[in-house]
């Protein structure tokens, strides 16, 4: 099953890799000033974006952001949408100001129990449910989660006005929203005209040989020949080149390079489930939770910064907000009935490393400060979770060969630090202090 | 070795040159003779060999194919402070029988994986024994029971209950007697229980007896200090220790408490470079005598008059009154009394013979010596052995005779440990009712009427108070894996009582333990600090009873007793029966880590035999391996085979008791003989002894299984280093071999050529010391070797074939007496040989002479002193094994797991649960060996990284050096100067630390300390005497 999706894959990858190349190209090729515009257009529009200051409040509009997302996040959106509670776009103006938004985030129930007409307002518009409280937020940490609120919905409509101007700029067709992503980096942009380059060189070959030979059938070499017809003198032509040793062999090599090439990469591939995303006995999404709510992933992973095991959340970690929230789905209706059952819930594991090797989630995300989506891929856009990474040796090593180490406030390094310091001014490489040997995973 | 005299032997086929150890010696591994043998002997060709095999690559590479769909399965609720793949510690209490340990069990997921010392115990100081180590194994045996049985039906409890609790009352109410059959109980609650039940059922009574028992030194107590216990005996303040017969550090009373005080009293460094004398009297060679300094021989029928011999050539010179008894000579008794004479006040006399007489004199002799008050304390006795041999005498007789309707029995196996065992099995399926608590359907309990199973310690609620003052208490780490009960909530159930036997001891250290501690707050906050603890110790620091006065009047009487019953001089042939370190009794038999732990002295395992010396071998005519027939007075004869033992003395044979379980479980179930009928009752005293024994030649051999001569190091000679304590006080580096290699320059230190260019340790170097003098021998760390590393249990067969997984080994040399001179000497094997232990495991070399020779790189070194190994890597070529001068590189000839063959825990789902998830099971195929316990290195590391630190000093320990009684095994990081490892190093490097084959340059990270025995400058003497006595 995961062999037959994987060849599809290859089959796919490598169709459409071929296809991007010929539109890369042959956009290139006739668009190559424009790309040139679009470029210093992407630039000119994303200017103003980034220029256009937060709103001024003065708040420590990052500091805010960290700690939306780890208090509010999980019932409060940023824009308009209601998750649990209310969206939070223009709380400020729609509410009766900043001081009762401190009394309501420190405990809502004690404004509610007051009889504050809008507290209760808020309270029975949402069913009753009362909001978590705060006590410990201090004033600035409150004005800057207001803050960050005002600042992530506004310049989300300057970044999409941003983008749009680019699109006018440029006025390109279907490559305008590759070159106005990536910023164009240079190295890239040379890798794609050698590859081309070598392409067209391979095209011209072909080409030659094919002119060559209907050259020659249309224009006899020599005089006596001429009475022979121009479809016999093409056949003669092509079985001559057929025939020619020389052309033979370079095609049998060639067959034979591409054939041991394919299974060599066949063999590599076995045991390597790369895209694996099998149906789970609930259908969860973690676009929808992580994405689209910004719950953060140590909310339900809760061993991610304590051991080797990153977790899969117990149900009653659902409970605490499936509870009260979308009790009726029939996915949640799962959970329910798996706790009524007391039978629990059998996840199909996606990430399988074979037990030989040892890897240890709170190593790489709480001492090393490894997102979770640099093996995991974009887990926040998955809608079925699916094995992004190889996660073969040679991508642990490789990725062990070029991470620095996160040697910032932790004393342990210290002294590696002091003493690669002695021997090297490259940054200091997890490969440098032994990352690639055996028993750090083998044992 | 070049600069002592000494010519060290592991066997005495090795000192023979037998041609099979030759042969043995130059091949690493056992001879494979075909394929048939590694198919498992079944009769396969060639062709289908070929054919098995084309089809087993073509299957698994199909099934490599498709990965299977592996599950992923969350707890549903998960409690709040367990996380998986974190390992929980919870303090608990190891009892089996009479032995006791405070111990800290380490869970996974809710499930005990290992078991380490509660170093909060003053006690065991966080030591361990073998056996302690194992009994997480036994937790998950698949031979218990899974209910409650009547007879051979399954019944469930609460028919089980109904059932009892009528016929006890119709017992009851008949008057009819009931007794409650244990071994010795250490817990006052379930002391406490047993009151009630006896309320409840008046006409009960408690009978206690253990299979080994000391009950004659209460009985001595009594008649000479009025008090009947057991004294808590005080090694640390020692400086002379005679022992008669008590391997105090193998299986006399409590081992794991004597062996921290003792070893205390033999380790030496810069600042303490005195140690105590050690003299050992004994008919086998123990554990305990192999540590000795002197030791001398004597025959079971002589023990009493070796005592009171001792105790005249003292009181000669102190003083008492002389008891007239015939005179023995035995080696060095001379000696021993002039140096207790000389540490009077820090002496101690302790025996091993259970006769109240004996121990009367002993106690006579301590008292002359003023023992009491300083090395023995009467106030504070120990509880491991309350056993009463009288008593379970009467229950056996009353029982035959009819006067028992009711016995329960638990802890007890008396049909198999008991002398009058086989009488007890006929009389008891006479009685009106017979329960047993036992886990399996054992030897007793398979004729008792009814079974209710009482779970392994760790699903138990429960307490402990070894010492007077010392509680320790127990709680269970796991739910019940079986439908067992408690057997003191059986007890008060049938009482009529509530079964929640935790809330009955909570109430029970509420209103009796509680008022002992002072200043502890609430009695909640109390209980739930003694469970995390583990331990309260109120006794501690109690001040030790002064002279006790000994009451002088039994001593004549005494001493006519002793003239009377033993003899000076006896022609025939005697027996000795014995506890070995790893089985002990035989409750735990059926525990394959126990079984196959090598017997310290012998190195046998998987058997017992008959031990006889090499001149009483000789003189019947026996060899090793030949089958004998043991007969004692008639009874029936046990059929052994012989094993030369050196040391041991003449005209004995010596058999282990704990074997030949017949109920055990497929572990334990005909491995050697039943020695229990051999011993007898003398006066209602257990004797494990005999004089009117027979051995005669049977037809046939019966190979043992020992692993002495295995790995054996190719005759290389600076293996070991020694000297005595003389020649250590004069130059710490007594006994140092230092080799040198001549190069044009004149000679030089091998470590200054090389080959190589090293390993930078810029971060962590790992690296060992193991005090030589400090090891006993006792195996506490192979156990806990095997428990963290998912060690395979192999079989007797496979031993025999030298194929033994343990990754540590501990070498027993034996040592000539023979001066250097005199070449025909160091040929005979010694018939008293000293003995030296050395613990030996993968050196982790700098220079590794494994990792040059593996052709695809599965060993390799590591930044911090590791010398590491990929299993998946290895083609299993075994180059590595045959280059490594130490040989601890092991072959995995089989897959042990799920192996029909190695029918032990790894072949069913039960007795996996104790793996250790953090490191692989390895298949076959492949080399494996010591790690260092890098998953722990790592882990320890993972924390520091977690915590912004770097890991502290000791912080990090291998399983062995956490297991270790005697704190001989120190492990650390040698970079940082603040671990003990680098204080103890920086002064022994220049002292008594040595590497082992320093001359080959391989620079080993484990240093040993040479071992200095505290002997007289002029041992050749001695030797002498010896050899002719």
């Amino acid at each position: 099953m995961y062999q037959q999706s994987i060849n599809k894959q290859f089959g796919m990858s490598r169709l459409s890799k071929f296809c991007g190349a010929l539109a890369l190209s042959l956009t290139l090729l006739v668009n190559g000033n424009q790309v040139k515009a679009q470029d210093s257009g992407a630039a000119a529009g994303g200017g103003p974006a980034a220029a256009t200051p937060a709103p001024a409040s003065g708040g420590d509009v990052e500091k805010g952001k960290t700690l939306f997302t780890n208090n509010c996040a999980q019932c409060h959106a940023v824009t308009e949408e209601v998750v649990v509670g209310p969206g939070l776009k223009g709380v400020r103006q729609r509410t009766p100001g900043d001081d009762w938004l401190k009394k309501w985030i420190r405990n809502s129930q004690s404004v509610v129990a007051s009889g504050d007409a809008y507290g209760v307002q808020v309270y029975n518009k949402f069913n009753k449910i009362a909001m978590s409280s705060f006590p410990n937020l201090t004033d600035d940490d409150i004005k800057g989660i207001l803050d960050y609120i005002d600042s992530a919905s506004a310049p989300a409509t300057a970044t999409v006005g941003g983008a749009g101007q680019a699109q006018e700029l440029g006025g390109g067709g279907a490559s305008a929203e590759k070159g106005g992503a990536s910023g164009s980096p240079s190295n890239l942009f040379t890798v794609v005209l050698v590859a081309l380059l070598i392409v067209m060189l391979l095209v011209l070959g072909v080409l030659l040989a094919i002119v060559n030979i209907l050259s020659k059938a249309v224009q006899p070499a020599g005089e006596g020949a001429s009475t022979t017809p121009f479809i016999q003198r093409l056949r003669e032509g092509i079985t001559s080149t057929i025939n020619n040793s020389t052309v033979r062999s370079i095609v049998i090599w060639l067959f034979l390079f591409v054939v041991l090439k394919e299974s060599l990469d066949g063999m590599y591939g076995i045991g390597i489930q790369q895209g694996y995303a099998p149906k789970q006995p609930i259908a969860y999404s973690h676009k929808l939770h992580a994405g689209q709510y910004k719950i953060d992933c140590n909310y339900c992973h809760t061993g991610v910064n304590r051991g080797k095991s990153a977790t899969i959340p117990s149900a009653n970690i659902c409970m605490n907000c499936h509870g009260v929230i979308k009790k009726e789905s029939p996915e949640i209706q799962k959970i329910y009935a798996a706790i009524e059952q007391n039978r629990p819930i059998e996840w199909v594991r996606v990430h399988n490393l074979p037990d030989l090797a040892y890897f240890n989630h709170a190593q790489h995300v709480n001492v090393g400060n490894v997102q979770c989506q640099t093996c995991h891929g974009e887990i926040e856009k998955m809608e079925v979770v699916e094995q992004r990474s190889s996660l073969t040796m040679g991508w642990c090593i490789d990725c062990h060969k070029k991470t620095e180490v996160n040697t910032k406030d932790n004393a342990y390094y210290d002294k590696l630090v002091a003493l690669h310091r002695k021997e090297s001014k490259e940054p200091l490489k997890v490969a440098n202090i032994g990352g690639l040997e055996c028993s750090k995973c083998h044992y | 070795m070049e600069n002592t005299s000494k010519r060290y032997w592991k066997g005495v086929e090795e000192l023979r040159n037998d041609t099979q150890f030759v042969k043995n010696a130059t091949s690493e591994f056992s001879n494979v003779n075909s394929a048939d043998d590694l198919l498992g002997g079944s009769n396969t060709q060639r062709r289908d060999f070929l054919k098995t095999m084309g089809f087993s690559i073509a299957a698994v590479s199909l099934a490599a194919c498709e990965a299977p769909v592996r599950k992923a399965i969350p707890y549903l609720n998960k409690p709040e402070f367990t996380f998986p793949s974190i390992s929980d510690y919870y303090a608990s209490t190891f009892i089996e029988g009479g032995d006791c340990a405070s111990v800290l069990v380490e869970t996974r997921e809710g499930r005990p994986i290992k078991i380490e010392g509660n170093p909060s115990s003053s006690i065991t100081r966080g030591g361990t024994t073998a056996r302690v180590q194992a009994s997480v194994l036994s937790l998950y045996d698949i031979d218990k029971l899974k209910g409650p049985k009547r007879g051979e039906a399954d019944i469930d409890w609460s028919t089980a209950d109904r059932e009892v609790v009528n016929q006890l009352n119709t017992i009851a109410a008949r008057n009819g007697a009931i007794r409650i059959v244990t071994s010795t109980i250490l817990s006052p609650s379930t002391k406490a229980v047993i009151a009630d039940f006896i309320a409840k059922f008046p006409t009960t009574q408690h009978v206690m007896y253990d299979a080994n028992s000391v009950f004659g030194i209460v009985q001595a107590n009594q008649a000479s200090f009025g008090k009947a216990v057991v004294p808590s005996y005080d090694f640390s303040k020692a400086k002379t220790i005679v022992s008669i017969g008590a391997d105090f550090l193998g299986g006399w009373i409590a081992p794991l408490e004597y062996a921290r005080p003792y070893a205390q009293t033999r380790k030496l460094d810069n600042g303490k470079k005195d140690m105590s004398r050690h003299y050992q009297f004994e008919t086998i060679l123990s554990m305990t005598g192999s540590n000795a300094d002197y030791r001398g021989t004597y025959k079971p029928s002589q023990e009493g008059l070796v005592v009171t011999a001792l105790y005249n050539k003292v009181a000669a010179k102190l003083g008492g009154t002389a008891i007239s008894a015939p005179a023995v000579t035995v080696t060095n008794l001379d000696k021993a009394a002039n140096d207790l004479i000389t540490a009077r006040g820090a002496a101690l006399v302790v025996s091993g013979s259970n006769d109240p007489n004996v121990q009367i004199v002993v106690n006579a002799l301590n008292s002359l010596l003023g023992s009491y008050g300083t090395t023995i304390d009467l106030n504070t006795p120990v509880n491991y052995r309350q056993g009463n041999d009288q008593q379970m005498n009467a229950f056996i007789e009353a029982a035959k005779g009819g006067q028992v309707q009711a016995a329960l029995f638990f802890g007890a196996n008396p049909v198999y440990d008991h002398p009058r065992g086989a009488e007890l099995a006929q009389a008891l399926p006479k009685l009106a009712l017979s329960v047993s608590f036992a886990d399996r359907a054992d030897e007793t309990a398979s004729v008792c009427k009814y079974i209710t199973p009482a779970p392994h310690y760790l699903e138990c609620w429960g307490d402990a108070e070894p010492k007077a003052g010392y509680y320790s208490l127990m709680q269970p780490a796991i739910t019940n894996i079986f439908k067992t009960r408690q057997f003191q909530s059986s007890l008060l159930t049938w009482a009529g009582r509530s079964g929640d036997f935790q809330a009955y001891l909570k109430g029970f250290w509420r209103s009796t333990i509680y008022s002992k501690a002072s200043g502890a707050g609430s009695f909640e906050s109390f209980w739930i600090k003694s469970l995390n603890d583990g331990v309260f110790e109120p006794g501690k620091g109690a001040a030790v009873a002064g002279g006790a006065s000994f009451n002088g009047a039994g001593l004549t009487q005494a001493g006519a007793a002793i003239a009377q019953r033993y003899k000076a001089a006896n022609d025939g042939m005697e027996l000795a029966l014995y506890e070995t370190v790893g089985l002990g009794t035989g409750s735990m038999a059926n525990n394959p880590w126990l079984q196959e732990l090598p017997d310290p002295v012998s190195k046998a395992c998987w058997d017992n035999y008959a031990a006889l010396s090499q001149r009483t071998a000789t003189e019947l005519g026996l060899e090793q391996g030949d089958l004998v027939n043991v007969t004692v007075d008639g009874k029936p004869a046990i059929e052994l085979p012989v094993l030369i033992q050196p040391g041991q003395a003449d005209k004995t044979v010596a058999v282990a008791i704990g074997y030949g379980r017949e109920k055990a479980g497929r572990s334990a179930n005909s491995v050697g003989k039943n020695a229990y009928p051999l011993a007898s009752l003398s006066n209602g005293y257990l004797v494990l002894s005999a004089t009117n024994v027979k051995v005669e030649r049977t037809s046939g051999k019966r190979e043992i299984a020992q692993t002495q001569t295995h790995d054996t190091v190719m005759g290389r000679r600076a293996v070991l280093q020694e000297s005595t304590l003389a020649a250590y006080k004069k130059s710490p580096k007594a006994g140092r071999y230092e080799p040198k290699v001549q190069t044009s320059e004149g000679p030089t230190d091998p470590t200054n050529i090389t080959l190589w260019h090293g390993y930078g340790k810029p971060n962590h170097s790992w690296g060992m010391v193991i005090d030589l003098n400090s090891c006993i021998g006792c195996g506490a760390c192979v156990i806990g070797c095997n428990s963290e590393n998912n060690i395979q249990v192999v079989g007797r067969e496979e031993v025999i074939m030298r194929r033994e997984m343990h990754w540590m080994r501990i070498d027993r040399y034996y040592s000539s007496d023979a001066e250097s001179e005199d070449l025909k000497g160091l040929e005979v094997a010694s018939a008293n040989p000293e003995v030296t232990y050395q613990p030996m495991l993968c050196q982790h070399c700098s220079n590794a002479p494994c990792e040059t020779v593996c052709p695809v790189l599965a060993t390799t070194h590591s930044t911090e002193g590791l010398n590491q190994m990929a299993y998946n890597r290895c083609v299993g070529t075994r180059y590595c094994a045959n280059n490594c001068p130490y040989k601890v590189r092991r072959f995995n000839w089989f897959k042990y797991f799920d192996n029909d063959n190695f029918d032990y825990h790894f072949n069913n789902d039960l007795g996996k649960m104790v793996i250790n998830p953090d490191v692989t099971v390895r298949s076959r195929g492949v080399i494996e060996k010591c790690t260092f316990c890098v998953q722990r290195i790592q882990e320890g590391k993972l924390t520091a990284k977690k915590e912004r630190r770097r890991p502290m000093p000791d912080e990090i320990q291998t399983a062995c050096a956490q297991a270790c009684p005697t704190n001989a095994i120190v492990f650390g990081d040698m970079n940082n100067p603040e671990s003990t490892i680098s204080k103890v190093l920086a002064t022994e490097l220049e002292e008594r630390a040595f590497h082992v084959l320093e001359e080959i340059n391989v620079r080993p990270q484990i240093a040993y300390l040479t071992k200095i025995r505290n002997k007289d400058e002029e041992p050749k003497q001695e030797t002498r005497q010896e050899s002719h006595a």
